[in-house]
Parts: C-alpha cells; sequence; structure tokens
C-alpha cells in the first residue's frame, strides 16, 4: 500500500517546527504504524536526509515509551492501543496520515516527534510510591487484600505513562496519569498509611509542571492505551478532599 | 492559608467550581418550578409565589448573597480554567480529532465556556429586565387577598413576552442552559468525587434528562405567553 505522511519535523527544543511531506510507497497492511516510520528513515537515509526522530523501545504496548498524535489522535484511531501495536491494516491505501509530537508546554518537543515527559517521573517523586523498609521479601499473602481491590490496583496499575492522556486533553491535563497512581495504591492496605501526603504531593507537582485543569471532557479515557477509567479521577478527588479535611 | 492553597490546586479549583455549580443547579431549579406558577389557574399564584419569596426577610437575602457568591467564584474559576488551558499547550496541534467513546466529549462539553459566558450575560440582562424592572413605583401593582397590593411581576412578564426577542431569545438562552448543564452537571458530580464505576452511567444519564427538564421547563412560559395559548 501507499501512504502519505505528512510529519512534524524540527531540529531541536528552540528551532521552529513544520509538517513535511513524504510518501512510503512498499507500506504493508501487517506493519505497524513504528515499522512504517523505520521504512521511511530507511528511505531517508538512502536519499541522505535525516531520519524522523521518534521514541519507541518494546514495541509490544507495555513500557510506554512510543507515543504520538497519528491522525489527530494519540496514538492513532484504533482503541486502547499504543501506537506501536497500531497496524497499518487501520488505514487505506493512499491514506494522508498527519503525525505530531504529543503536545503540552510539560512535555517540550526535544526534536521532531520526540517529547521529553521527565515531568511525569517529577509527579511520581513527588510521592507517587509507598515508603517501606527494605529487608527481605514478605510473604505473598501476608497482608489480606479483597480480590475486588486488586483488581482494581491492577487496573490503574496498568498505566504505563505513555503521556497520551495529556496529550489528547484539550486542557493538556495531567488528572488521569496522576489519579491512576494515586487510585491505583489508594486500593492497596500498603498504601493506606501515605494517603494524604501522596495524593497532596502529587496533584501540587501536577500544578508546578504547569499541566492545565481538567475540563472532565474525558478525552483520556478514550485515548488510554490501557482503558485506564476516569473514575480514578473521581477517586482522586475524594483522597485529596479527605487529606485536606483530615489536616 | 492551608484551606486556601487547596481551594487554589488543580483539585480545589474543580472542586469550587462543582460546588458552586450544583449550587447554581439547585437555583435553577427552584426558579424553573416557580416560573411554572404562571401557568396556575389561579391568576394571582405566580404574584403570590413571589412575594412568599421576598417575605422571608434575612433568609432571602442570605440566600441571594450566597448565589452571587456562587455565580463569581464559578465564572471566575471557569474563565480562570480556560486561561490556564492557553498556557498548559502554547503550541496548538495542526490537526486534532476527538477520539470518540468511552470519551464524553460531545458538544456541551465542548462549549461550556461559550454557553457560560452567554449565560453570565444574559444573567445581567434578566435581572435587568425583571429584579430591578419596573415594580410598584411605576405601577406595577396588583391587590392580594389577605396581603394587600404587592408588585405585579405577572403583568411584567405578560408585556415582556408579547415581544419577539424576549419569547425567542429566552427559549434560545434556555436552550444553551440545558446544554451548560448537560455537562456540567455531571461534571460537578466527577469534580466532587462522587463518580464511581457503579454510579457514574447512572450519573451521567441524570445529567441528561435534567438538562432537557430545565430547558424546557424554562421556555415553556415564554412561548406559553407570546402565542397566548
Amino acid at each position: 500500500m501507499i501512504i502519505n505522511l505528512r510529519i512534524w519535523r524540527q531540529e531541536g527544543p528552540d528551532s521552529p517546527g513544520k509538517l513535511a511531506d513524504y510518501t512510503v510507497r512498499e507500506a504493508s497492511e501487517h506493519m505497524s504504524f513504528l515499522e512504517l516510520l523505520d521504512v521511511l528513515n530507511e528511505q531517508l537515509l538512502a536519499d541522505g536526509d535525516d531520519p524522523v526522530e521518534f521514541d519507541s523501545d518494546c514495541r509490544e504496548g507495555i513500557c510506554g515509551s512510543c507515543g504520538l498524535m497519528v491522525a489527530g489522535i494519540a496514538h492513532g484511531p484504533q482503541k486502547r492501543t499504543a501506537v506501536c501495536q497500531l497496524h497499518m491494516r487501520s488505514f487505506k491505501d493512499g491514506d494522508t496520515i498527519t503525525v505530531e509530537p504529543f503536545r503540552a508546554h510539560a512535555f517540550p518537543v526535544i526534536r521532531d516527534l520526540v517529547v521529553d515527559r521527565s515531568a511525569f517521573d517529577r509527579i511520581i517523586a513527588a510521592h507517587g510510591y509507598v515508603s517501606v523498609t527494605t529487608g527481605s521479601a514478605p510473604d505473598a499473602n501476608a497482608i489480606p487484600i479483597p480480590k475486588d481491590a486488586a483488581e482494581e490496583a491492577m487496573d490503574y496499575a496498568a498505566c504505563i505513562g505513555c503521556g497520551a492522556c495529556v496529550a489528547a486533553c484539550p486542557n493538556g491535563s495531567a488528572s488521569l496519569f496522576t489519579a491512576a497512581k494515586i487510585a491505583h495504591l489508594a486500593q492497596l492496605p500498603q498504601g493506606q498509611v501515605e494517603a494524604s501526603q501522596r495524593v497532596m504531593a502529587m496533584v501540587d507537582q501536577m500544578d508546578v509542571e504547569g499541566f492545565g485543569d481538567c475540563s472532565n471532557y474525558t478525552e483520556c479515557e478514550a485515548v488510554c492505551p490501557k482503558g485506564i477509567s476516569v473514575d480514578g479521577i473521581a477517586s482522586m478527588r475524594r483522597a485529596y478532599m479527605k487529606g485536606v479535611l483530615s489536616g | 492559608m492551608k484551606l486556601m492553597n487547596a481551594l487554589m490546586s488543580p483539585v480545589g479549583r474543580k472542586v469550587l467550581t462543582g460546588a458552586t455549580g450544583i449550587g447554581l443547579v439547585a437555583f435553577v431549579i427552584a426558579h424553573m418550578i416557580g416560573n411554572l406558577t404562571y401557568l396556575s389557574p389561579d391568576v394571582n399564584a405566580y404574584n403570590a409565589y413571589a412575594y412568599k419569596l421576598m417575605s422571608l426577610g434575612w433568609l432571602f437575602y442570605t440566600i441571594e448573597i450566597l448565589l452571587a457568591l456562587c455565580f463569581l467564584l464559578h465564572a471566575v474559576v471557569g474563565i480562570s480554567i480556560q486561561v490556564r488551558r492557553r498556557k498548559a499547550r502554547p503550541v496548538g496541534y495542526k490537526f486534532y480529532k476527538s477520539a470518540g467513546a468511552p470519551g464524553k466529549s460531545g458538544y456541551s462539553a465542548r462549549s461550556m465556556i461559550f454557553t457560560g459566558i452567554i449565560l453570565l450575560g444574559f444573567l445581567i440582562l434578566h435581572l435587568n429586565s425583571f429584579k430591578y424592572g419596573p415594580g410598584v413605583a411605576e405601577g406595577y401593582t396588583v391587590e392580594l387577598a389577605g396581603i394587600g397590593e404587592v408588585r405585579d411581576l405577572r403583568r411584567l412578564m405578560t408585556e415582556k413576552f408579547q415581544e419577539p426577542l424576549y419569547a425567542f431569545g429566552y427559549p434560545l438562552v434556555m436552550i444553551l442552559l440545558g446544554m451548560h448543564m448537560r455537562h456540567g452537571v455531571w461534571s460537578a458530580l466527577q469534580s466532587l468525587g462522587v463518580m464511581s464505576r457503579r454510579l457514574s452511567p447512572y450519573l451521567y444519564t441524570t445529567a441528561a434528562i435534567l438538562g432537557v427538564l430545565v430547558a424546557v421547563g424554562f421556555l415553556f412560559v415564554p412561548l406559553y405567553i407570546y402565542f397566548g395559548v
């Protein structure tokens, strides 16, 4: 199949960027979208041009490294799929696909389609963890956890921190990411001790990083490759209010 | 101070918008039901209702002050969220598309800032036309049995809604109010942390029903008067 691409090219963080047009003539419907970009880069290198920079690692949809706006949607049109698992069979022969980096003040573009998502790391560093004394691993069932709580914690723990929620949010809010991390630990007994400090510190860090406010558009849930529910955002707000009221 | 900081946080701003929004929803529902007394077979019912409201005294003024605060906070925080949105994404997308379901970002969600600003402008005009419009001093009076002479709001309302601008302008704004509530009601509940896996589908539907009911309830009286049914 022939695929036309309009890709955001930008030399560096402070350089102006623009959309550039390319055509890949030897695309296959079995390729992933990133493999299509690999083929394009081979083409560009053969022509002596700079390849298009983009992030990827596992290419199995579980590491959260990749993330592009494909045809106007974070991770592309296939639901619950990271862009590395998006296959060209989702497109038609002759399609023109616009590819842009995830856009947010807190996600500055480094080059082409690569953005710096370390703002997420700083939100986690603020308190996205449980403080424990290190030592030998505890027995697996030493702390009983109800099945439903374990399931819900796992649903939120599925967040891979790719940043699609921020990219898709019309306000550039990081609420779904932050909420997923808070809601995950809030389900578990180990997370209770520092519940209030955690939610306060992580929400404050989200603000410091310059993410926007949530307007409950729920575009984040629609693009999340792991299908994290916005119910987690309601849970984060409950925890925050509880934290404020309990001092 | 700690509470002020909390209210200014990203969660606090949403809690403020949601809580003030719920207060305003309670007000519009009460206002709509009150307006429907215009349709009562007893021609004095509407004026009697308005008189009873005013005779609540300090309670009435307290509610008025609280409502004014709700409007002010709701508008200020709502506009500040919109302003922050531009800062949070200084460079926009060349091509952006809504991803659709399970997202709930329809016309009502996307137009909150526009419907909100129109409603704010409308509120000023509305207060000027009715609350601060012609009253007893201008001869708009009526004699109510057992009460005496009171302001004839029913006459003012009947006169105003015979003008096409009011008769059709009002219903149009009320449709926008319904849209604002369609997203606003469930969004407020989400902001206040009420939504959950079990409740969300019911509350989302309730918000839609409430939006339609309030819009229809409000546009009924102006059209009833204009067409002289």
